[in-house]
């Protein structure tokens, strides 16, 4: 069960007790505590809501494909597939990130002095198949979380009314928002400790 | 559902990345003080954040909240070694104007030129981004959490080796590392949820 994961972010690293990243881990033990608390807190949530386990792990493994980041979307799709999700449903998230998939950020600037910086990139709208293994909720959700991992400076009212339209609450669009938002965290510490760990101190010299 | 977009009362956006304080203005509807639970209320760990839209925003899903929050202040905060404030501030303005965040790049900035006292070097950062040279140090640590932030990271063994040469250990490349992933989270929630404004002081 989610609840009961071994600190994810350690699995991730490839952390070993009483290794150099555990030591230093152990120096920051309130971040290192609450990183994990804020997993449960978003995917083995003690009341789900309107945004179900599903729900959370599907948009999981599409943030975590969209990073490129394999170790950890394989996590996530191995909890979608737990969670109960059809075939149809994860061959709608592969084909997702297949189709989303880009470089960022990009996005644009208010119309001013920082306009010079704009760089164009695409908006995401979920290909037809794909939308309609994800169903019309999930598929909106999907776009908006394409812009908030790749082009999130581009973020306007437009795009929270448009998932207030598909029957989220003001409520879930904070829990989506904190989700995606947290794994850009998540996945940036796995990445980081990892480059760290594999040019430790010792295996320099 | 009565759920509803916001639409900000008349305001002035700020044209330019700046450390001047700005007002932050939301989108979706921030649970009112007089509904908020006892569990929403100590989601916010600090009982003054009750007065912040941004924070009784998020407090909708408290446990979240609550957890980020003590993640964040741990990331800061934290005086056992490793890198200095000034530094960890650094990271997080990198990351904000990496990612195109004004508000937190001006919290940020503000912090960093604060406790660095290297007010101009900050405003280059601001007004000439991330490729502006800030020394030998302050420009690894920049180019560490640029590289870290880019999706996807293009974070590597080099970024590692230049923090080391520039005088870090690895507590204190860990404490890059977490100061520019956390602005990847924040960073996210401030541009998503609401807007910048110049604030009334300003």
């Amino acid at each position: 069960m989610p609840a009961t994961d071994a600190d994810v972010i350690d699995a991730l690293v490839g952390i070993a007790p009483g290794s150099d990243l555990d030591a230093i881990r152990a120096r920051r033990p309130e971040a290192r505590t609450h990183a994990q608390t804020t997993y449960r807190a978003l995917f083995a949530p003690e009341k789900p809501g309107a945004v179900t386990l599903q729900d959370r792990f599907a948009v999981g493994a599409f943030v975590a494909g969209l990073h490129g980041a394999a170790i950890v979307a394989a996590r996530y799709g191995e909890r979608l597939v737990e969670s109960g999700a059809s075939t149809a449903l994860r061959d709608a998230v592969d084909a997702a990130v297949a189709e989303a998939k880009t470089k960022g950020p990009y996005g644009s600037y208010p119309a001013g002095p920082l306009s010079r910086e704009d760089s164009a990139g695409p908006v995401y709208r979920a290909g037809e198949s794909t939308r309609r293994g994800l169903g019309p909720r999930l598929a909106a959700a999907f776009e908006h979380v394409h812009m908030l991992v790749f082009h999130p400076r581009d973020a306007a009212p437009a795009s929270l009314k448009t998932l207030l339209d598909a029957d989220w609450s003001t409520t879930d669009i904070v829990t989506i928002s904190q989700i995606v938002a947290f794994l850009s965290f998540q996945i940036r510490v796995v990445t980081g400790l990892r480059v760290l760990a594999g040019r430790s101190a010792r295996s320099t010299t | 559902m009565s759920d509803k977009v916001l639409t900000p009362p008349e305001h002035k956006a700020p044209a330019a990345f700046t450390r001047a304080q700005l007002d932050w203005l939301p989108w979706l509807e921030p649970l009112a003080v007089e509904e908020m639970s006892a569990r929403h209320m100590a989601s916010l760990v600090d009982a003054a954040r009750v007065k912040s839209p941004y924070f009784r925003l998020l407090a909708r899903d408290p446990d979240a909240l609550e957890a980020r929050t003590r993640t964040d202040k741990d990331i800061f905060y934290n005086a056992d070694a490793g890198l200095p404030r000034a530094e960890r501030e650094l990271a997080a303005a990198a990351t904000s104007r990496f990612n195109g965040c004004l508000y937190c790049a001006s919290v940020h900035a503000r912090h960093a030129a604060t406790y660095s006292k290297r007010e101009s070097d900050v405003d280059r950062l601001l007004d000439a981004g991330v490729g502006a040279d800030l020394g030998e140090r302050w420009s690894a640590i920049v180019a560490a959490s640029v590289a870290l932030s880019a999706t996807p990271s293009t974070f590597g063994p080099e970024h590692v080796d230049r923090l080391r040469r520039a005088g870090l250990d690895d507590l204190a490349i860990a404490d890059v590392i977490h100061a520019s992933a956390f602005f990847n989270w924040a960073n996210r929630l401030m541009l998503s949820l609401g807007e910048p404004a110049v604030g009334a002081g300003a």
